[in-house]
């Protein structure tokens, strides 16, 4: 499996590129246990809802899309946002539960308010539930042109449910992260957790530090 | 962790109690157990190990696996003493053996002559009660020099014309630059100013069980799951551990220090992780549980003799809080950098540590460093206050563009400065919200001194100048807000000669109760430049040695 030659990597690399003397003898053996069974774990809850609904979480799917949208990158769909979030809310994040309960039949609300033949978010098209999201997006640039009703449960539920998004795409996913690293890879971030310089591309050709010719004559003079 | 460590009877009369195990109390222990004492240090959160760390975000950052669980101990905040305080969070800190230096980012440089002596060279400053310390840079010197070596400090001596004289290099040349040290680097050149390489507390070459620095980037807020930072977890308990004279109790949250009928100190009484109380009995007691919690355990510590709280007969016990000024400017370049690798600061800058009063409209001084301490979901999830430009969209396409695009290729000048001591800025004991343990609640007093707010946006202008001189694509930052956020917790039981004005002195003893010592940041008379982990742990030295002295003369029984 990726992950684990990914995690043997590290630990791999680590002690062959560095020194031999550099860790204590037991932790390379027992953190490659503890994330082994976590991530078989992982995988197996993958798929499986608690919290939500089969229809609440094409809702939550929908909306959480819109945050990170699918183009010609995946977005919060591929990553299966949809089931960390309700991993999380029946677990690390349970005091979360009401905000989602409440906050989104109040957006449904909004659909039909905003477009009465629509019976859903996920009915709308793409266009209409970025429509319907910046009404409640009181920190976007730009205000939807018209005003609605105040509904401060769904703007709760949807700040909430855009920063739940965004946590699932770019957690570490060799944690509790989507396991394809979709986030990671969108953003450039290698997968790897040991690095050697050059990092970047203006490090690359640094040619190691060097006073500068005129300090020392400076040195009493520099001070402000 | 060893595991024959000695297990002591609470009702066993130990050499010393230690209260925190963090940058000082790990240093005391060690020296204290080492120097041949009996020790027994109350750490208040677990004991935790490189296999318990993480690089996931929510666990160690949202739900505080290394630091303190404001649910259980809640915090309130107002700006003045006439304001009625409210429920917030207001400070982070190291709730684990090891403490803060657990998941700081290990900045590492020495406070210069200076900040030891300001009162005397600048004078009076209206509004604060600047004082000289009742030690100087030279005492503490052969100090900061055992940190470098004992715990190791990688660095390059004599590359900044700032620094204050030393008498040893550093035992291990700096780490790797990053692109964001070399765009500052540059464009600091560029504009006739210093940088040097970082000195960090991270090891770039490998120690006995502690690997080198493997830049995986999880560094500010994380634990080092290969022990390169050298924390006091890292670095110190181990051998004070070796010792087999050194008991680490985790989970050993202290609520008192009692006194017997003299007014000395005869231990420390705690709940366990049952929430069962114990009192250890000890010869003396140290504390070092931060800036935050020594001054909340001594007024918690309030008694017949000490109605005001425990060591305060100045009142100065939890005033003169000290957090340190400063902020970020972010930039964004054409290519990427990549500073999610490594650890977060390769190259800083001290030109601006002692600034001309006169000639800027304000006291105090600072300096910058280059730096990308941005986690993934950090980065992207924080809007305007993360990484990324103000103008980009909170979600959609734009944003996604955006974390894309940006993510490799941005980085921060980061500015800190001097915070002055106000005495109404203070950590005490709140009347009302009380801890899931039914203690009264930590409740901080903040506003900043008008110099701190000005001085921070007087080093955010360099910062801007720095980025147009390194032809950044865009670059920006926030005025300076007052804080109400605490992470360098200073100055709350300063040290000083006169018992009037200052709760320990010269040897951390505290004016009051001979026998009762306090050494962490709480000690700081002033607050440096920021980055104040190095001389707490330098004091840490120096106090071990005085106790020893003291103790070894008789004098603490």
């Amino acid at each position: 499996m990726f992950r684990d030659s990914n995690r043997r990597q590290f630990l791999l690399q680590s002690v062959t590129g560095f020194s031999a003397v550099w860790i204590s003898a037991q932790w390379p053996a027992l953190v490659e246990a503890a994330e082994h069974g976590r991530l078989e774990a992982q995988s197996a809850a993958q798929k499986r809802l608690e919290f939500f609904s089969p229809a609440e979480a094409i809702e939550i799917d929908a909306i959480s899309s819109r945050v990170i949208p699918t183009d010609e990158t995946p977005g919060a769909h591929e990553a299966g946002v949809v089931y960390f979030i309700d991993r999380a809310l029946t677990t690390f994040a349970a005091d979360a539960q009401a905000i989602f309960r409440d906050g989104l039949p109040e957006l449904q609300a909004r659909v039909a308010e905003v477009f009465p033949q629509i019976a859903k978010f996920s009915g709308a098209t793409p266009e209409q539930q970025d429509q319907i999201l910046r009404s409640f997006d009181k920190q976007a640039p730009k205000r939807a042109v018209r005003a609605f009703r105040p509904s401060p449960g769904a703007e709760n539920f949807f700040e909430t449910l855009r920063t739940f998004t965004i946590a699932a795409f770019l957690l570490d996913p060799d944690t509790r992260g989507n396991p394809e690293g979709i986030g990671w890879k969108l953003i450039g971030r290698e997968r790897e957790h040991v690095f050697q310089p050059p990092f970047g591309y203006y490090d690359k050709d640094y040619p190691g530090w060097q006073p500068p010719a005129t300090q020392e004559a400076e040195k009493d003079g520099a001070k402000k | 962790m060893i595991v024959d460590q000695p297990k002591y009877k609470t009702s066993e009369e130990v050499d010393f109690v230690i209260i925190g195990s963090g940058a000082a109390g790990g240093i005391l222990a060690k020296e204290l157990s080492t120097n041949g004492f009996r020790v027994v240090v109350l750490e208040q959160g677990p004991y935790l190990t490189p296999a318990d760390f993480t690089h996931d975000e929510i666990k160690v950052l949202q739900e505080d696996l290394l630091t303190n669980k404001p649910k259980l101990q809640p915090n309130t905040f107002r700006k003045t003493p006439a304001d009625k305080a409210v429920r917030q969070r207001v400070l982070a800190y190291g709730c684990c053996v090891g403490g803060t230096s657990v998941h700081f980012t290990a900045n590492f440089w020495r406070f210069h002559e200076i900040d030891f002596i300001e009162r005397s060279k600048v004078g009076a400053v209206p509004g604060s009660t600047l004082a000289d310390w009742p030690i100087t840079y030279a005492d503490l010197e052969p100090y900061y020099t055992k940190v470098e070596w004992e715990i190791g400090v990688s660095g390059l001596a004599g590359a900044s014309p700032f620094d204050p004289p030393r008498s040893k290099p550093y035992p291990m040349p700096p780490l790797p630059v990053k692109s964001s040290g070399v765009i500052f680097e540059r464009a600091a050149r560029k504009l006739g100013w210093h940088p040097y390489p970082a000195p960090m507390a991270i090891l770039s070459r490998p120690r006995p069980g502690r690997s080198a620095c493997v830049n995986c980037g999880f560094c500010l807020g994380f634990g080092c799951e290969v022990g390169a930072k050298s924390s006091s977890l890292a670095a110190a308990i181990p051998a004070a551990e070796k010792t087999g004279r050194c008991e680490i109790r985790p989970n050993s949250y202290v609520f008192r220090i009692e006194l017997d009928s003299r007014g000395r100190a005869i231990g420390a009484a705690y709940f366990d992780e049952h929430k069962n109380t114990h009192l250890q009995r000890a010869k003396a007691v140290v504390c070092c549980a931060n800036g935050a919690e020594t001054p909340r355990l001594l007024l918690l510590s309030a008694n017949k003799l000490f109605p005001d709280g425990l060591a305060n007969s100045s009142g100065y016990v939890g005033k003169n809080l000290m957090l340190n000024s400063g902020g970020v400017i972010s930039g964004l370049f054409d290519e990427p950098l990549n500073d999610y690798k490594g650890y977060a600061v390769s190259r800083v800058l001290h030109d601006f540590y002692e600034l001309d009063h006169e000639k800027v409209g304000f006291y105090g001084g600072g300096g910058l460093d280059a730096r990308f301490d941005f986690t993934p979901i950090g980065f992207a999830v924080s809007g305007p206050f993360g990484g990324l430009p103000p103008d980009t969209p909170r979600w959609g396409k734009g944003f996604k563009d955006a974390i894309a695009h940006n993510f490799t290729r941005t980085m921060e000048v980061f500015c800190h400065g001097t915070s002055l001591p106000v005495a109404d800025n203070s950590f005490d004991i709140d009347p009302d919200v009380k801890d899931a343990w039914g203690l009264p609640a930590l409740r901080m007093t903040y506003k900043d001194h008008p110099d701190d707010l000005k001085l921070s946006n007087w080093l955010f202008d360099r910062g801007h100048e720095l980025f147009d001189a390194a032809g950044a694509k865009k670059h920006w930052g926030y005025p300076a807000a007052e804080q109400q956020f605490a992470v360098h917790l200073l100055g709350t039981c300063r040290m000083g000669k006169d018992p009037k004005t200052s709760v320990i002195n010269a040897d951390h003893q505290t004016h009051d109760v001979k026998n009762l010592f306090l050494c962490d940041g709480s000690s700081l008379v002033t607050s440096g430049r920021g980055q104040p982990t190095m001389t707490i742990m330098a004091l840490a030295f120096r106090a071990a040695d005085r106790i020893t002295a003291l103790a070894k003369r008789g004098d603490l029984v």
